[in-house]
């Protein structure tokens, strides 16, 4: 079985269960800026990682200096119009071209609008638990509960139509799973964005209340269909992976600490700071985009020439002594730590605040209805996720 | 010693979290999702509340500068 500590996978993703992996630590070496080896995609660019805390802050706050244009391997920018697949894809976006696609999207993920759409996500959530209090015990946490709801919560965020759901999350999951075999990928990013496309086009004509009629009928004529669709396929990349991977990953955190996992049940004054600790001890996305310096920069002591790779390591900087003491203890009683888990910067998680929701309602809802849940295998045989966008287990054997 | 708050609209990521945690200070727009002040120079009560806000802060958006004669930023 694969380990994510295989040398085949990219240094910066590797994990140890819940913790980034001890190489990684060795070779930071309590350096908060290290050349890596890039891989063949770098061709003979210098890639820096960055593992500190407040250097992975400086280099994901400063988008004047580190560009997301994605141009690994050249040391300038790309010539000429941007690829089809990443016309819409922000994180491909650098202000003011970002600014101006950004100002759209943000004011569908405000605070007011999120709360608005929580009864709808409890509902989602209830409905999930009772088909798995049907079926069960015992059940695959994650094919029952973890991936299911967030992809239910993306469908009605986005406005897929119910009878289209099931197709489209077969093709977003298809275009997750293909991984970075390009060709595989390319072919499974077309069904998807084939998909997106012709709902872009519904949306159009007949815009509800979801995001993209929203988006069709506040500002239609100044974004174009491309940009919708990037954007839509934008979500599936944040939205599934990163929140499912949360679920099953904290589900098991928990279950390994019943005193926390009792708090997080019991108390609802508890809640927010959990997810938040869930969030900073967890942080499943490995990095954000690679930045490439567009002048040199000292980071870290370190100094970055214009035209050089980094790439920050979200879960690194997060357990960083210069972010909290004792970064390694997992408490759910911490104060809220200002944590990178959705990055830094004016590419900060757009759904930041829609994940936060999701994960609010479901931990809480999950330990509820199943108060003796617990593993139905050894946890040494719980298969963790590898080559993955997002840290997280493969399957969860529960049973209550 | 008195302050006052910056928020820097530019660099706001509208993730809306000052918002959450100290509602008496912080807004944020229907329009275009970003930071909005309601008052640049709250109660002192609500110091420490909004010290913890522009640290969370995940653009960094946020800023406290003293006032009076020998001000600097902080």
């Amino acid at each position: 079985m694969p380990s994510s500590t295989d040398t085949a996978v990219p240094v910066h993703t590797r994990r140890d269960r819940f913790d980034p992996a001890g190489e990684l630590r060795l070779m930071a070496g309590g350096e908060p800026v290290t050349r890596i080896d890039g891989g063949p995609q770098a061709g003979d660019v210098p890639v820096w990682l960055v593992t500190g805390y407040a250097e992975v802050r400086q280099v994901l706050g400063d988008h004047r200096r580190f560009s997301t244009r994605r141009r690994f391997g050249a040391r300038t920018a790309p010539d000429g119009p941007r690829p089809d697949e990443l016309v819409g894809q922000l994180l491909d976006y650098d202000p003011p071209e970002h600014t101006r696609l950004r100002q759209f999207l943000t004011p569908e993920f405000t605070l007011r609008r999120m709360r608005r759409l929580e009864p709808g996500i409890t509902a989602l959530v209830t409905e999930h638990l009772d088909a798995m209090e049907r079926s069960g015990p015992p059940a695959d946490l994650m094919a029952a509960y973890a991936s299911p709801v967030p992809g239910a919560a993306l469908c009605q965020f986005i406005g897929v139509p119910r009878d289209d759901r099931a197709d489209f999350l077969r093709r977003c999951h298809a275009f997750l799973a293909a991984g970075r075999g390009r060709r595989r990928r390319a072919a499974a990013g077309e069904l998807l964005s084939r998909y997106i496309a012709a709902l872009v086009a519904r949306r159009r004509e007949d815009p509800d209340d979801g995001f993209l009629g929203m988006l069709a009928r506040d500002h239609g004529d100044r974004i174009t269909d491309a940009e919708l669709r990037g954007v839509c396929v934008l979500l599936v990349l944040a939205g599934l992976d990163n929140v499912s991977g949360m679920l099953g990953l904290g589900t098991l955190l928990l279950l390994g600490h019943p005193g926390q996992l009792a708090l997080m049940r019991d108390d609802p004054a508890a809640v927010d700071g959990a997810v938040d600790e869930l969030l900073r001890y967890l942080t499943v996305p490995h990095a954000p985009t690679p930045r490439t310096a567009l002048e040199d920069v000292e980071v870290g002591g370190r100094l970055i020439r214009a035209g050089e790779h980094v790439v920050c390591s979200l879960p690194m900087a997060n357990r960083d002594g210069a972010l909290l003491a004792e970064p390694d203890r997992f408490d759910i009683t911490r104060e809220p730590a200002a944590h990178v888990a959705f990055g830094h910067g004016v590419h900060h998680c757009l759904g930041a605040t829609m994940a936060r929701m999701e994960l609010r309602i479901a931990f809480p809802a999950l330990l509820r209805r199943f108060p003796g849940l617990r593993l139905a295998v050894p946890e040494s045989e719980v298969p963790f996720r590898v080559h993955a966008l997002a840290h997280g287990v493969d399957r969860l054997p529960v049973t209550w | 010693m008195s302050w006052e708050i910056h928020v820097d609209r530019a660099r706001c990521a509208g993730s809306g979290l000052c918002l959450a945690q100290v509602p008496a200070v912080f807004d944020q727009s229907e329009d275009d999702g970003k930071v909005l002040l309601n008052t640049p120079a709250p109660e002192p009560a609500l110091a420490a509340a909004v010290r913890t806000a522009a640290g969370r802060c995940p653009s960094g958006a946020i800023t406290l500068h003293e006032t009076g004669p020998d001000a600097g930023g902080v």
